[in-house]
């Protein structure tokens, strides 16, 4: 046991309430019933796992969970709310899969993903790469991580026809335009 | 080691400053605003309370925490309540890796550069979420306004940055100011070996600032013309005031991050090393600050179809032909 008042005490007080932040912000996102209080549930999960990347030693990782889930994808979502209609107090009849089901699957895949966590031996990684020097992180992604680096790319070519897709459809040309 | 040279007590007393610093400017930037309003339009502005009004932020402070938190019908009191605190929490985490001086910073980190930026972007969320909150359609369009703002200044200002990071090969801002030493021909506004448009670059990333922050002649969310007080109309007391402070805080980033980046941070505009970094460093930072008031009473409200305009056909099309520039000059010479 660590004694409370040195800074590996302090470090494991923050890190344990960075997994509550977690866990509160990921229940708060699924058991909430307005979509604006799930999307801000969301956004706080994000801020703890962003927090646990930091204490894991990726800094980079970390300010990009920040930057990409939090700032870009819960905005986007939150847009696409107050854009749709609101749905306040409309119930839907629940799914097969919601209630303790769902409960009893969590808990499966929780205890399965411990335990492998936990018997397999882990052998450490030889370097730590993200340490956020730009040169070591331009590196690795022109080199080892290339494939994905590209895959991205097409990801973003699909994301931009669908949007284009959807935006055109429902407006074609009419005669008296063209 | 004793207790009170450890890291914690270290950690804690910058804390303590950063917060002190931020309240602090909060309160006095708003005098300052007041005060050269009214000197830029023939009046004097506050001169009750103290000399010259310098006592009036605290008054101005006491009103605003005696007034009852009035939560308004058909809001959403979680959000609402929740919202200022996400405008001003990552304002001020966002001064953790400001290097006020060589060794005046709380945390010196590598990527601080993009920590700034990913704290940046949750400033959106807390308005919009303050907007929706709010219950109320003016505080709604607001909200939609900032956020299409916000995603359009983003653009030209990281493209920019990217520029700035390409020169100097790293994300550490103490670093970045050190490359820059030895006098203000040195500085990367005048760094024109990097490249050629680099003033440009320089104002291209104030202008997204101003409009990132919210300031005018972008301040549409605002718009107390035609959206009574935007995001702020429904917020009472206190809340309204921790808004204010997470916006002051924010034109405090914006603009160090502008004295850092282009104007040599702490560094001496003639090179000698006898007056403190830090000196140095506000006195750039307050300039910037003055600018920033200055545009504000000078300049008129855009349109918000010129604002998306400015930016979408003018900013990023500069900015992509200044990075393919520096990249190429990087390359040549």
């Amino acid at each position: 046991m660590v004694p409370l008042f040195t800074a590996e005490g302090l470090t494991s007080v923050v890190f344990m309430a960075m997994i509550g932040v977690t866990v509160v912000g990921a229940i708060i996102a699924t058991n909430t019933e307005r979509l604006i209080r799930a999307v801000a549930g969301l956004a706080i999960c994000f801020i703890g796992v962003a927090a646990l990347y930091y204490f894991l030693q990726s800094p980079f990782v970390a300010v990009m969970e920040m930057l990409i889930y939090v700032g870009a994808v819960c905005v986007t979502i939150v847009f696409a709310v107050m854009l749709a209609d609101p749905e306040e107090g409309q119930h839907g009849k629940g799914n097969i899969l919601a209630g303790p089901f769902s409960i009893g699957l969590g808990v499966i895949l929780f205890w399965g993903l411990a335990a492998l966590a936990l018997k397999t031996e882990w052998t450490p990684a030889a370097s730590v790469i993200n340490n956020g020097s730009v040169v070591e992180i331009g590196k690795s992604l022109l080199t080892t991580y290339s494939m994905v680096f590209e895959l991205i790319s097409l990801v973003l070519l699909v994301a931009i026809i669908g949007s284009l897709v959807l935006a055109r459809a429902g407006r074609t040309r009419t005669e008296t335009e063209s | 080691m004793s207790l009170l040279q450890s890291e914690p007590i270290r950690v804690l007393a910058f804390l303590v400053g950063i917060i002190a610093f931020a309240a602090l400017n909060a309160a006095y930037l708003v005098w300052l605003e007041r005060k050269e309003a009214g000197h830029m339009q023939r009046r004097i502005g506050p001169k009750e309370v103290g000399p010259f009004g310098l006592l009036q932020p605290i008054v101005d402070g006491i009103k605003l925490m005696s007034k009852q938190l009035f939560l308004p019908k058909g809001c959403d009191p979680i959000l609402f309540m929740i919202a200022p605190l996400m405008v001003m929490v990552p304002a001020i985490m966002s001064f953790v890796t400001i290097p006020f001086s060589e060794t005046l910073v709380a945390r010196d980190i590598n990527i601080g550069l993009l920590m700034i930026f990913a704290f940046a972007s949750i400033n959106v969320l807390g308005l919009l979420l303050g907007g929706w909150g709010s219950g109320n359609k003016y505080a709604i369009i607001a909200a939609a306004r900032t956020v299409s703002q916000n995603v359009a200044y983003e653009i030209p200002m990281l493209i920019t940055v990217i520029g700035v990071v390409m020169v100097y090969g790293t994300l550490n801002l103490n670093e970045i100011v050190i490359q820059q030493a030895g006098g203000f021909w040195h500085w990367n506004v005048l760094n024109l070996k990097a490249s050629l448009l680099m003033p440009v670059m320089f104002i291209i990333f104030f202008i997204c600032t101003l409009a990132e922050t919210n300031r005018a002649p972008f301040d549409m969310a605002e718009a107390e013309s035609e959206l009574i007080a935007g995001i702020y109309t429904e917020y009472p007391g206190m809340g309204f005031g921790v808004f204010f402070m997470g916006e002051y805080a924010n034109i405090l980033i914006g603009c160090a991050l502008t004295v850092i980046l282009f104007l040599g941070g702490w560094q001496s505009p003639f090179g000698e090393t006898f007056v403190p970094g830090v000196i140095w460093f506000l006195l750039k930072l307050y300039a910037i600050v003055f600018t920033v008031i200055w545009i504000r009473w000078t300049y008129p409200r855009t349109t918000f179809y010129g604002l998306l305009n400015l930016s979408w056909k003018i900013l990023i099309p500069i900015s992509l032909v200044n990075l393919i520039l520096t990249a190429a000059m990087l390359k040549v010479f």
